[in-house]
């Protein structure tokens, strides 16, 4: 899936509509493409402008970019945590897009993965790291072989390696694949994997800028955030800023998946409307009601329909509202949709996907799941609501990594916004929407022409 | 135990990373090896552990913490269709189905000619483009509806 | 120093430590169950969670840093809340099986769940159930008990420095296993039984014998090597039951090796003799105390009489109590003759009469951790001193060079700087390039004697390699501030012990560095201290076995096994005409050679004292009463003494032996000095032929830890084979798992293996196990023939 529609676009800007047929096939991805629409020239005026490591953290600040990985951390800001001096440090970059909902990454490192290399060079320039990793998907293996493809190019042309452009400061760039391990996007577990363990999160502190990969100071970003940074350090990060709204720097890939007519990935300002990107990805499918949204990826807390219609997409809205943008994956159900067994397949997930290093998420998100599956398959007991709200609040705070909220938040909205589905369900010992409704309800979806297989 | 070719691969990973990182390339090592084998035997992952001098314990952890990585032999053709909920409200569940009575397996079973097998798959990071499915782990499809599905078999030979 | 207030209670804490241990420190105690204060910080049980003023949420106090000014609150309502909850989600898969469990009584699941558990199971859902584990004969497995805390995962990983377990999958599918099925072989294996905090890690020898509670208590010492661990003994009804550590953080820590912990079961071994017993006319018959000691007194008047008392030899064990030694060397040298020794498996005994004092470690114990650069010569370090090497090991995760110059290459799971390996016959030339390199580096003329050492002399079997490890030693120890050099057993026991004692004297003059002794033994610091050495003209052991005698009296030894010639040794008892063996043991050997077995105490059983190899006085009491007629030996000799009528065997305690031998009560022993003076640097030359590579496999090396049925049955404990390298293979037309003939006219028969760790022209046969006794001396030229 590529960029439908953007308003305003920055990261897209010029991108190539990919062959939905075949996603192999060379879709403007290449150095030549990038240099066409601009590419590396914010490295070289980097470079030829001799900026400091200062003014660049300063410039990018200055753009209130916030991380697009999920946290919304101001990205310069973070920079700025990095020590100066230490002889070994590093810049990584986190492309184990698996939040479900999410999918901007992919497109991104699908159809520019220049903008990525290019970020990562800058951010390493900032920070003072030499070596850089950029921790793919395992799912998207296609695109790590891109990457590496990408990354022979720019070593080739000098933008990578020893003496970068002749401007006397070295970085190199890796590529590392994951295998299948949703918590390998938490940070620190990214960190572990690149380092061939098991992809268990660390205990913070200390942070990755103080210990982070192989125990050296480490920078750690989203895609998305790297691959806005050529756009800063080109136009300024005032220009970044003023696209979006105060405090919520610039545009931002919204990925829309689930119950509308267009899915797909929509660059849009910080602060439009959520009215509008629903317009924009073709409205509710067949006309049907709107029933809720997870605005910011499956780990955000569900809102239902009146209060998302109200909300406009930025950290501080949507917070505002109760959930969080999060990385801006929003997951658009409709009212044939039976939220008890929707929580149930997220909360498998999490269950699936813990790491299973510390107690109460090893041990909640298997409890959480029984519970909700029982109540799907009949079998509730009036007290498993209160008793699936006290579980999850009794991991939520208490474990290493964030995996822990991001298994109980759902839970929490959920019953929160529809407890009365969850009584019905255990009061009738089946669903409010009809099965055969929901089963119509999310068939396949054929909007686009027959035959494309991406 | 792992072809020339295979070890070279192994070690252009092993390159990557800082000259006392060696451990860094067991996840590529894992996935080349398997590549090769089909699956991760445990003389496979015995030997990749001596390969890039770890424990054959660290070497396991990883193996059996990221599910990508075969543990027992798979059919030629691993299809993992992805269920989780994005995928399901576009017809991840009925592309799953779909299979499942095509083929006349379930999850985690393997077609009697040793053919197919059939995984639940967890968010690919594709979503917009629901039904999706991996094939052997490194090839994606997407828009997986009933005709698709009924041509990547046709295609798997 | 920070100021903190845990509980209201003001402290001074040091910056840099975590919550928890500045809480234990003030003796607030805070439940946790992954934190060890060994091991790295994992903070995965989340049982310590505690509340933190500012903090909105509680925190772990195990893996946060003190702050100053940080007010935390242990036992608040948010903290004690956090903590039972935490305790619900350990408890709702747990089996709650501890009325059959193990390590009911002293299982901090189940005390903390008395506290923190509610009795409402709200789970109510189907338990996890995991599979058990073979982790081999010492540890046994209850897996679905495991709380996945990863003590023993990390213990494997940083103690004993070999990742045997680890915690496969994810979720709540985690399970601590090894890696398919494979037995834990580390020595120090049993320490994870400890650190479990449930139990899912029981220990095998001890399972369901006793429950804890039932059992007592006592302090004891470890007869083993010569570390000298401390130990708790847990027993009931007079019966060693289990054998704990206990701490002490400047010997043994919170650890023991595998045959401190298990080899207790060669207490209560079937072979343990409990009546004395006297051969009459060929037969053995069982007989009153008296009959046997006027039997053993007469036969010491008669050969003294008859032959002369330089007829009698007495071989006491290295493990023998510094009162048993006393009193031995006191009973020889009552009865006039001044053949003495427990230097059993030592060959080189010209040093004698050049010590300036007591051969020990030449440091304390602690300060191994805080070398900087450590050579070790000529020792199997990890199996013959597993606890020193765990702290070597952390000595070199925190950066410390450690290299080796040794004949063996095992992996002794420590990170070595360098490491040079050398047929047993090259070791001093090996050891001497060092020392040139290290002259050389420090621009002092180089030591005549060694001229020939190196490149284009002589004696310059070493290859450019090992020359080229030299000088990487060299440069490794010259460039540190705080540098050692130690001898292991393998140095001690060579036929030129006292050659490499002056070059690591020369060394470690040379660096300003220290030298010192593994001390093999549990005494072979008391033994010198006791005076069970050779005075003027006596005879050393190897003395006492080369030229036989008409009498030998044996205390707590095994000569076949324990001596440096096995093979001599047994033929020189078997000629005697009398044999008193003062032993815990009747083995079939004893029983052909002796003709009078006196039944003496194991160390469980008799009060006595074990000075270590860093000369720390240890005394012990029993912790259980001698079986049957067994006497502790102290009192034999004394009995003995008293028989034979020699003046001053009128002791009433062991205590007042050891008093009036160290001058009062002291907690080191004065006179311990490494230094020899007038050794002639005579290095040897590149020796023609197969040379003998012995090592004393760890469950072999004493008569106890030999009758330790469980230890037998591990890994370590192997039937010994011949070990040699690839070319030598092939040049003696062998090949691996070939039975090949070893040692002169074939005298033992043993399987070929390829290990090339062995140096070219060497082959490496265990000793101190009954297959390989017949090969005679440890060092030796050996014929190695296909079967
Ligand atoms: C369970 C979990 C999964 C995460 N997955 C991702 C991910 O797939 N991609 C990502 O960029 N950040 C992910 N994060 C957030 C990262 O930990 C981290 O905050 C982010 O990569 C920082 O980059 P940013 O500041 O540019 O957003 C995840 C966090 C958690 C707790
Ligand atoms: S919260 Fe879950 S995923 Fe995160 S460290 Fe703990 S067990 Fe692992
Ligand atoms: S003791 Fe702190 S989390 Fe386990």
């Amino acid at each position: 899936m590529a960029i439908l529609e953007a308003i305003n676009p920055t990261l897209t800007a010029g991108w190539h509509q990919p062959d939905l047929r075949d996603m192999n096939r060379d879709t403007g991805w290449r150095l030549k493409d990038y240099e066409a629409r601009g590419g590396y020239q914010a490295l070289k005026k980097v470079i030829s402008d001799k900026l400091s490591q200062d003014q660049v953290i300063a410039e990018v600040k200055t753009s209130v970019l916030r991380g697009r990985g999920g946290a919304g951390f101001p990205t310069g800001l973070k920079w700025s945590f990095m020590p100066k001096g230490a002889p070994e440090k590093y810049i990584v970059c986190n492309t184990d897009e698996g939040e479900p909902g999410t999918f901007k990454d992919r497109d991104i490192m699908r159809l520019d993965p220049h903008s990525v290399i290019e970020g990562m060079i800058i951010a390493g320039y900032a920070v003072g790291a030499t070596r850089g990793y950029n921790y793919i998907h395992g799912e998207v293996y296609e695109l790590y072989q891109r990457f590496e493809e990408a990354l022979d190019e720019a070593r080739a042309a000098g933008y990578l390696g020893k003496n970068v452009l002749g401007a006397g400061f070295d970085f190199d760039l890796f590529a590392h694949q994951g295998y299948g391990a949703y918590i390998c996007g938490e940070e620190t577990a990214l960190l572990e994997s690149i380092e061939g363990k098991k992809g268990q999160p660390r205990y913070k502190p200390p942070f990755p800028a103080n210990v982070g990969l192989y125990g050296k100071p480490t920078t750690i970003n989203n895609t998305e955030s790297l691959a806005s940074i050529p756009y800063i350090l080109r136009s300024g990060g005032q220009s970044f800023l003023d696209l979006g709204k105060p405090n919520n720097g610039g545009t931002k890939l919204f990925s829309v998946s689930g119950h509308v007519n267009k899915p797909g990935n929509f660059e849009v300002p910080m602060g439009t409307p959520f009215a509008t990107l629903l317009e924009m990805a073709g409205g509710v499918r067949a006309g049907r009601k709107l029933k809720a949204v997870i605005p910011g990826g499956s780990s955000a807390p569900v809102l239902p329909a009146d209060i998302i219609m109200d909300c406009t997409l930025d950290y501080d809205s949507i917070a505002k509202a109760g959930s969080m943008l999060g990385s801006g994956a929003v997951i658009v159900m409709d009212e044939t949709v039976c939220m008890v067994q929707a929580l149930e397949r997220l909360s498998w997930f999490y269950y699936e996907e813990s790491c299973g290093q510390c107690t109460p998420c090893r041990e909640g998100t298997g409890w959480l799941y029984k519970v909700i599956h029982r109540i799907e398959h009949g079998l509730g007991r009036p007290e498993d609501i209160d008793l699936l709200n006290d579980v999850a609040g009794n991991i939520m705070g208490r474990t290493i990594c964030a995996l822990g909220d991001a298994a109980a938040l759902p839970v929490r909205s959920f019953v929160k916004h529809f407890r009365s589905e969850f009584e019905y369900h255990i009061e009738h010992k089946r669903c409010l929407v009809p099965r055969d409704v929901q089963k119509a309800g999310s068939t396949f979806h054929t909007r686009l022409m027959a035959g494309a297989t991406c | 135990m792992l072809s020339e070719a295979t070890l070279r691969r192994i070690d252009r990973e092993v390159s990557k990373y800082p000259d006392d990182q060696k451990q860094s390339a067991v996840m590529a090592a894992l996935v080349f090896a398997q590549e090769e084998k089909g699956w991760l035997a445990n003389e496979t992952i015995s030997y990749v552990a001596s390969y890039l001098e770890l424990s054959e314990m660290a070497v396991f952890e990883v193996a059996s913490f990221y599910n990508m990585y075969n543990l027992a032999p798979v059919g030629k053709y691993k299809l993992t269709v992805c269920t989780n909920l994005p995928c399901a409200l576009s017809g991840g569940v009925h592309a799953a189905d779909y299979l499942k009575s095509k083929l006349g397996i379930g999850f985690n079973e393997t077609t009697p000619d040793g053919k197919f097998t059939l995984k639940e798959g967890e968010c690919m990071g594709a979503c917009g483009d629901a039904p999706v499915m991996l094939v052997n782990n490194h090839h994606m499809r997407c828009f997986m509806t009933p005709q698709e599905i009924d041509q990547l078999l046709a295609e798997c030979k | 120093m920070l100021e903190i207030e845990i509980d209201g209670k003001p402290l001074q804490v040091e910056e840099g430590k975590m919550l928890i241990e500045a809480a234990h420190a003030a003796g607030i105690y805070i439940p946790h169950f992954c934190y060890h204060k060994k091991l790295s910080i994992a903070a995965n049980c989340r049982m310590c969670l505690v509340e933190i003023e500012k903090a909105p949420k509680p925190m772990p106090a195990c893996a946060t840093p003190v702050a100053k000014g940080m007010k935390v609150f242990t036992h608040s309502a948010l903290a004690v809340k956090a903590q039972k909850d935490v305790m619900e989600f350990l408890l709702m898969n747990h089996p709650l099986d501890c009325p059959i469990c193990d390590q009911g009584g002293e299982c901090q699941l189940q005390d903390l769940a008395v506290g923190y558990g509610s009795s409402a199971a709200r789970f109510q859902e189907e338990k996890r159930v995991v599979s058990n584990k073979n982790l081999g004969a010492l540890v046994a497995t209850d897996m679905t008990r495991c709380i996945n805390c990863t003590r023993c995962v990390r213990f494997t990983q940083e103690i004993s420095g070999l990742m045997e377990l680890g915690q496969a999958f994810r979720g709540d599918r985690a399970e601590i296993m090894s890696f398919v099925e494979k037995t834990v072989d580390s020595e120090l294996s049993g320490n994870i039984i400890d650190l479990c905090p449930v139990g899912a890690l029981t220990s095998k020898t001890f399972r369901f014998s006793a429950r804890t509670w039932e059992m007592a208590r006592r302090k004891s010492v470890s007869p083993h090597d010569g570390l000298g661990s401390n130990l708790i003994v847990q027993t009931q009804h007079d019966h060693v039951k289990r054998v704990l550590p206990l701490e002490n953080e400047q010997l043994n820590e919170c650890w023991l090796s595998d045959k401190e912990r298990f080899s207790y079961e060669g207490l209560n071994s079937t072979e343990r003799l409990t009546r004395p017993m006297v051969k009459q006319g060929g037969k053995w018959q069982e007989v009153d105390w008296n009959v046997a000691l006027d039997y053993a007194a007469h036969a010491l008047r008669d050969v003294a009489k008859n032959h002369g008392a330089a007829e009698i030899g007495m071989l006491v064990s290295p493990h023998a109590t510094l009162e048993e030694m006393t009193l031995a060397a006191k009973l020889t040298h009552g009865i006039g003759s001044k053949n003495i020794d427990f230097r059993l498996r030592q060959a080189d005994f010209s040093a004698d009469g050049k010590r300036k004092g007591t051969p020990w470690l030449g440091m304390k114990v602690a300060e191994l951790n805080t070398l900087d650069r450590v050579l070790v010569v000529g020792s199997f370090l990890r199996k013959d001193h597993p606890l020193l090497a765990q702290r070597l090991r952390q000595a070199a995760k925190k950066g410390a060079q450690i290299s080796l110059v040794h004949s063996a290459q095992d992996n002794l799971l420590i990170k070595l700087f360098a490491q040079a390996t050398v047929a047993p016959s090259q070791l001093p030339t090996q050891l001497a390039a060092v020392v040139k390199a290290v002259a050389a580096l420090k621009g002092i003329a180089a030591d005549p004697a060694l001229a020939k050492v190196g490149a284009g002399g002589t004696a310059s079997a070493g290859s450019a390699a090992n020359q080229e490890t030299a000088q990487k030693i060299a440069a490794s120890l010259v460039a540190g501030s705080n540098a050692a050099i130690l001898l292991g057993n393998f140095a001690q026991q060579h036929p030129q012990a006292a050659l490499l004692n002056a070059l690591a004297q020369q060394l470690a003059g040379l660096l300003g560095a220290r030298f010192g002794f593994l001390g093999e033994a549990a005494n072979s610091v008391g033994g010198y201290v006791a005076g069970a050495i050779p005075v003027a003209d006596g005879m050393n052991a190897a003395a006492m076995l080369a030229a036989p005698r008409k009498l030998y009296l044996l205390l707590g030894t095994e000569p076949e096994f324990d001596c440096a010639d096995g093979a001599r040794a047994l033929a020189a008892l078997q000629q005697a005409s009398s044999v008193i063996a003062l032993s815990s043991y009747k083995s079939a050997a004893a029983l052909d050679y002796a003709d009078v077995l006196l039944p003496v105490s194991p160390f469980s059983e008799t009060s006595g004292t074990f000075i270590n190899t860093e000369g720390r006085v240890q005394s012990f009491y029993a912790v259980v009463k001698p079986q049957g007629e067994t006497r502790p030996a102290w009192k034999v000799l004394r009995v003995l003494g008293n028989i034979l009528e020699l003046d001053g065997f009128n002791y009433e305690s062991s205590e007042q032996v050891r008093d009036e031998l160290l001058g009062g009560k002291t907690d080191f022993v004065s006179g311990l000095d490494n230094a020899i003076d007038g050794i002639a640097k005579e290095i040897p030359t590149a020796a023609a032929g197969i040379e003998r590579i012995a090592d004393v496999p760890i469950h072999f090396a004493d008569a106890l830890v030999r009758r330790a049925s469980s230890l037998q049955a591990t890994a370590d404990a192997s039937v010994p084979s011949a070990r040699i390298n690839a070319a030598t293979l092939a040049k003696l037309g062998v090949a691996a798992g070939d039975m090949v003939k070893v040692g002169a006219g074939g005298t033992a028969t043993l399987l070929a293996r390829l290990d090339d760790g062995v140096p070219d022209n060497c082959v490496r046969v265990a000793a101190a196990h009954a297959s390989t006794v017949g090969l005679g001396p440890m060092f030796a030229n050996l014929t190695v023939e296909r079967a």
